[in-house]
């Protein structure tokens, strides 16, 4: 049976919230940061949305397209008809996962990558980001500033006031176990863990699709392939 | 014409926002904790010791997923509950403002209780949630505000404790300034930011209140290029360092002494990225060659208020400040750049090939 894919965007608030009557002007498109360096036009998909044209939807959840904007909301600023693009965006990138259609695409596929990274952070940690996921062989363009701090961070981190790995109060302290079940409890209850655990059986088939190697850590043939591949066509 | 004033200045009240007075539950930032500890410290420090107000700085509190969020990583739903206990914690510490670190998560706690307002129902499903997750209930807060805000609101004070003014120390003229404000500031509601998304005043206004001027820029309101996923994973920062890129071109005809920011990502991106660009096409956007100064605005409250640069964390940003230092006669000791606590030596880090120190 044919999946319905507008009216389970029509469930999500945020696509309620995001598109009132879009009259095409093409404003969002004319202040998008993406728009500018990718082939992409939210202008487009928001017709594709707005005429409930399911074909096109569910082309839309398999295509590179729906992965380019940077979700700095500018759109929503400027919009004359009160829609949010970038909301649309958002519930698109939801079905896109929960129907396993992100592993259709590059850039689709790099939720993988996310996931390993911050996802993985968020719950072993507390952190979305903490000095010891920003590895400066990850990220070089950070600059040697950034590799010094790395090199001595306890010496760097207590000078500066932090609290860095200890108990207690202040900057990038021990978050406590009882603090991290709390977290892991959330995401039970509300589907986070779903997510996580979709993102991560997709992405092993579609490796053994791709023939690379996977594993559970980011030790991996396809967590490099999709951190770092880039094809260059996307400006095309 | 007494009309015409009036009209002016109801429209102008449509631009202002209230900020509390006093006793805040502090929310750190991801991104700051990392890279601008001392940014959080200072505020806390501000706050409490030159102003002479409570906040509470919780153990207990977490990231409240935003990266993640907007990613695509973390569903609405979870981020609404994680935010919630937040709210919870708040609750619990008798607590009923919250001051928030970071922009992303600013504009996520208010668009979620946007959402709550429009729809009640997902207010209910969240409490459920919450409850069934850790036994924890919340009140809604009475008061939401960035902590640039809260700076913002006490800029004057700030400026009667001031040790030193933004004007060059030699001419007495004021310093160039130039602002950038983070996106989910006021983009996405701009009733809750100070002057809303088109004159946003709550950077601009630390800066004249502190002697400063505002230097407007075609590219003021561009996106700084974080982009979430397009700085996240490696092969799209092409993404993130063409859009500072677009912003450091438009902002270099006005030869601005520093940049301001409110934002964490953008104070480190606009940072990191002018390195990086010098290092790729042996470019910098300041005459010397040695970049533009990015300063966050606890960073700059706490200069003005004489407290010793490296103490405010200057030496971890890649764009080196002791030109502007010079610029605002504001003295340094070299040797205590690269100490421990204990004052010990550190080793020193490398210096850049095309950046100038």
């Amino acid at each position: 049976m044919e999946i319905d894919f507008c009216a389970e965007l029509e469930q999500d608030v945020r696509f309620k919230e995001g598109l009132k009557a879009c009259m095409n002007c093409g404003i969002c498109t004319a202040i998008c940061p993406a728009a500018e360096l990718y082939n992409y036009d939210p202008r487009s998909i928001i017709t594709s949305v707005q005429l409930r044209n399911n074909l096109q939807i569910k082309e839309l959840l398999q295509s590179e397209t729906i992965w380019y904007c940077g979700q700095c909301m500018s759109c929503k600023t400027r919009c004359p008809r009160g829609n949010t693009p970038g909301f649309i965006i958002q519930t698109l990138r939801k079905l896109s996962q929960q129907y396993g259609y992100f592993t259709h695409s590059e850039k689709g596929r790099q939720q993988y990558a996310i996931k390993k990274t911050v996802g993985e952070n968020v719950l072993k940690k507390g952190y979305c980001v903490h000095p010891d996921l920003v590895s400066y062989d990850m990220h070089e363009e950070q600059g040697p500033i950034w590799e010094w701090v790395q090199q001595h961070k306890q010496a760097i981190y207590d000078r500066l006031g932090a609290n860095l790995d200890k108990e207690g109060a202040g900057a990038l302290r021990k978050i406590h176990k009882k603090n991290l079940d709390e977290l892991q409890a959330i995401f039970d209850v509300t589907n986070g863990t779903e997510l996580y655990t979709i993102i991560e059986e997709e992405s092993k088939k579609q490796a053994e699709r791709m023939n690379l190697g996977f594993s559970d850590n980011i030790d991996n043939e396809y967590f490099k392939h999709v951190y770092t591949y880039n094809s260059n066509t996307h400006s095309e | 014409m007494d009309t015409a004033i009036h009209t002016e200045k109801e429209t102008w009240g449509t631009y202002q926002k209230h900020v509390a007075d006093d006793n805040y539950y502090y929310a750190r930032s991801c991104i700051r904790q990392n890279f601008f500890p001392a940014s959080e410290y200072m505020f806390l420090h501000i706050l409490r010791k030159v102003l002479g107000k409570h906040v509470y700085d919780d153990p207990n509190h977490t990231t409240c997923t935003g990266i993640g969020y907007h990613s695509d990583i973390v569903p609405f739903e979870t981020i609404q509950t994680v935010v919630a206990r937040h709210f919870a914690l708040m609750t619990e510490a008798g607590l009923e403002n919250i001051a928030i670190s970071c922009v992303t998560s600013f504009g996520i706690y208010t668009e979620i209780l946007e959402t709550w307002q429009h729809f009640p129902e997902q207010l209910e499903k969240t409490r459920e949630f919450l409850y069934k997750a850790t036994k924890r209930e919340f009140n809604l807060p009475k008061n939401i505000a960035h902590t640039s805000d809260i700076i913002y609101k006490f800029r004057h004070e700030i400026a009667e404790k001031a040790v030193y003014k933004l004007v060059h120390a030699q001419t007495g003229e004021p310093l160039n300034v130039v602002e950038h404000i983070g996106c989910h500031y006021a983009k996405m509601f701009p009733t809750k930011g100070i002057g809303g998304a088109e004159f946003p005043q709550v950077l601009s206004g630390m800066i004249t209140a502190w002697g400063g001027k505002v230097i407007d820029y075609p590219e003021r309101r561009h996106c700084c290029g974080f982009g979430f996923r397009n700085y996240l994973v490696q092969a799209n920062r092409g993404y993130s360092v063409s859009n500072t890129y677009k912003k450091l071109e438009s902002m270099q005809p006005y030869n601005p002494d520093f940049i301001l920011t409110n934002c964490p990502g953008c104070a480190m991106f606009i940072d990191k990225w002018q390195y990086t660009i010098a290092e790729m096409e042996q470019k910098t956007f300041d005459s010397q060659g040695k970049g533009i100064p990015v300063l966050t605005y606890e960073e700059l409250a706490a200069l003005v208020l004489g407290i010793q640069p490296w103490d405010v964390g200057l030496q971890i940003h890649q764009i080196q400040s002791e030109s502007l230092l010079d610029a605002l006669g504001i003295p340094y000791d070299t040797a205590l750049k690269y100490v421990d606590k204990q004052g010990n030596q550190l080793p020193l880090p490398n210096k850049p090939n095309n950046l100038l120190q």
